[in-house]
């Protein structure tokens, strides 16, 4: 599962650690900004697809009255999924290293 | 005076469970942890309840629907963007702080970049935002009360709320505000929901009064659904928006200054994304920036438990802030007439209190019931949020002023009657600010202080989480720069609004509407330039990187599980 082991003081353990928290983060964030940032874009360029009527709604009104508190529940449930299973991951790599190898650990200080 | 009873009884039992809780909740908390962050002890439910309690301010509960009802489909940027803003809070910032353990952002300032002098600086910066976001509560304060007691000065009201919650948090602490905010996000979603589910049911439901409205493209219609027997739609007085600009977006929030220097409408179109560009970036960015929400995180068990607490506040704050934009749909069919009133409870803004009312017409008293149980939300809205402000006030006076810069060596006795005298401080100066700013509009003043996060905290807090090059003097510059910069060019548009001497300056933001545009809303561009500054000051002064960089980075990502936190203390006070 694991073919990296890190010791949790190495250069390689931080930076692994941080680039793959910050490629999750920054997925997400930038799923939710397209959809953020679109909208006036939309508004913008095709007001008068926006003004369609959807239920009642105008279509843009029905997206960011409506809509738009659910999209943000499941780009934040896939994030609280993946970075706890990250974090599982990340303990997993280390406890490895200090119960298999403690030897080398205090060697390399 | 014309006092209706149930309004009164409603908003009195409010109060009272607000006081008969804190007082409650006093008995149970003892030690000097409890007060600053609730012994760190409070489960996932019910720190998400206080968070949201905490955040659904006077301007959640009042402002929004009636900025709805009076600028249509822009002001729905506030309700969104207030939730989403709560997303980057989880994406980028609550785990990390979480894990590096600190009981405000002044300690977390310090223990970043080893510096006690950044310690003062972002000390002031919680009390100046803390200070700035009470003013609209206390705003808010005294129009409800104002129309609960018609008649009543604006002072009373401001003092006598004022007064009753710094009690409330001088004796009970932060255990207490959990508590009675929690509750409070409760009393809050009650008294929004089942009114507007009521009046749907009778006056016809929200997408159905939305159709009446014309979009300029469609038929002209007023829609046949919503027709029963008694229900009439009004005509719009001169004052209110027309159909086809309150509908649609670019509406008259973002169009006001180009509508005022005549530009053409292609032009005028072109404005106003980019101000719907900088109030979106304001208010996203200000979420994660606001001091007295942030505290709330290290009332969490562990990282797992903030995030999980996060994704709950997303989803309580989420519903709730489905149901303050139908009140101001529904207001402008119904209750028209509030147009032609001035800012206050006699202007739009009073529309979650009044609409309920008009039930009274069918069932009598049934519309006074709901709209004293509006009015007891509304109470629930300022209260709670002013307590919050409160503590996170208090505590950066307590904690860090006499804790950690007067005198270090004082007892956790001393600190406790520290921290109560403390309350009665900021709270008296926040009932003094409080009776300034009776002409202001709640929504402006939420505004500077998020516009002023965004600039200053938010971009501190970023870049410090994720960029070991970041050093102190490019941390403070940025913060500092950003901040100042976007509340002096936001004040300027309200000086040339409001005051007569700053003339000249409102003839120059008329004839330069894109200027005004970027002074109103400076988070476009003040941003930018915080990240920029920290950036490029901090490569200039690269050597005062600290020295255990590597292990503060640990410390901010590594899972909570690996123990590197007791480590990297140990190391801290024994040296390495």
């Amino acid at each position: 599962m694991h073919p990296e082991k890190f010791d949790p003081h190495s250069e390689s353990f931080l930076h692994a650690l941080m680039r793959r928290q910050l490629k999750l983060s920054i997925g997400c964030a930038a799923t939710f900004m397209i959809v953020l940032l679109g909208l006036p874009l939309a508004n913008y360029f095709a007001p008068q697809l926006m003004a369609t009527r959807v239920f009642g709604f105008t279509l843009t009104w029905f997206v960011l009255g409506v809509l738009f508190f659910p999209f943000v529940w499941v780009v934040s449930f896939f994030f609280i999924k993946r970075s706890m299973a990250l974090e599982e991951d990340d303990v997993k790599s280390v406890s490895s290293v200090k119960t298999s190898q403690p030897q080398s650990s205090v060697a390399d200080h | 005076m014309n006092i209706d009873p149930y309004v009164l009884t409603f908003s009195a039992i409010m109060v009272g469970a607000t006081l008969a809780m804190g007082f409650w909740s006093a008995r149970k908390s003892k030690t000097a942890s409890d007060f600053f962050v609730a012994g760190r002890s409070v489960s996932v439910g019910w720190n998400a309840s206080a968070i949201s309690g905490e955040y659904l301010s006077a301007a959640s509960f009042m402002g929004i629907a009636g900025m709805v009802m009076s600028s249509g489909y822009d002001a729905l940027w506030y309700p969104v963007c207030y939730a989403c803003g709560y997303l980057f809070l989880l994406l980028f910032i609550a785990g990390p702080l979480r894990r590096f353990g600190a009981y405000t952002i002044p300690d977390f300032a310090e223990g970043r970049f080893d510096s006690p002098l950044f310690r003062k600086i972002a000390v002031v910066f919680v009390l100046f935002i803390g200070f700035f976001y009470t003013m609209p509560q206390m705003k808010g304060a005294g129009t409800a009360l104002a129309y609960i007691f018609p008649g009543l000065p604006y002072w009373a009201g401001v003092s006598l709320v004022g007064a009753v919650i710094t009690l409330n948090v001088a004796l009970g602490g932060m255990k207490g505000i959990t508590l009675v905010q929690a509750f409070q996000y409760w009393a809050k979603m009650f008294a929004i929901s089942v009114p507007i589910f009521i009046l749907m049911a009778v006056y016809g439901n929200y997408a159905a009064h939305l159709e009446t409205n014309n979009t300029g493209y469609g038929i002209v219609t007023k829609s046949p659904t919503i027709q029963t027997p008694d229900y009439v739609v009004r005509p719009l007085p001169e004052k209110a928006p027309k159909d086809e600009s309150w509908i649609s977006p670019f509406g008259p929030l973002t169009t006001k200054a180009a509508k005022a220097a005549h530009l053409p409408p292609d032009q005028t179109k072109l404005f106003s994304l980019i101000y719907t560009y900088s109030l979106i970036i304001a208010l996203v960015c200000g979420t994660a920036g606001l001091p007295h929400i942030l505290v709330r995180f290290y009332t969490n068990p562990d990282g797992v438990a903030a995030k999980r607490t996060t994704m709950w506040v997303m989803i309580l704050i989420g519903v709730f802030y489905l149901f303050p934009p139908v009140f101001g749909v529904m207001g402008r069919n119904l209750l028209p007439d509030l147009y032609n009133g001035v800012a206050g409870v006699k202007g739009t803004d009073g529309i979650v209190l009044k609409l309920p009312k008009l039930l009274n017409d069918k069932w009598p008293p049934l519309g006074s019931i709901l709209s004293g149980i509006t009015c007891a939300g509304a109470f629930a809205a300022f209260m709670s949020t002013f307590s919050g402000l409160l503590v996170s006030m208090t505590g950066a006076l307590a904690h860090d002023v006499y804790g950690r810069i007067l005198k270090p060596s004082s007892t956790p006795q001393q600190r406790m009657r520290m921290f109560k005298i403390c309350a009665v401080i900021c709270g008296a100066g926040a009932v003094l600010l409080g009776l300034f700013v009776e002409t202001f509009e709640i929504n402006k003043m939420v505004g500077w202080a998020f516009a002023i996060a965004a600039t200053s905290y938010f971009p501190l807090l970023f870049l410090s989480t994720w960029w070991r090059g970041i050093t102190m003097k490019g941390a403070a510059s940025g913060m500092l720069s950003g901040g100042l910069l976007s509340l002096s060019t936001v004040v300027s548009t309200m000086l040339a609004d409001q005051a007569a001497w700053a003339k000249p300056l409102s003839e120059f933001y008329a004839t330069h509407p894109l200027l005004r545009i970027l002074a109103e809303q400076p988070a476009i561009w003040a941003l930018p330039l915080a990240i920029v500054l920290m950036i490029v000051i901090s490569k200039l002064t690269a050597r005062d990187i600290p020295k255990d960089i590597r292990m503060k980075m640990l410390v901010l990502h590594a899972p909570e599980k690996l123990g590197l936190k007791q480590e990297y203390i140990h190391e801290a006070e024994f040296g390495h």
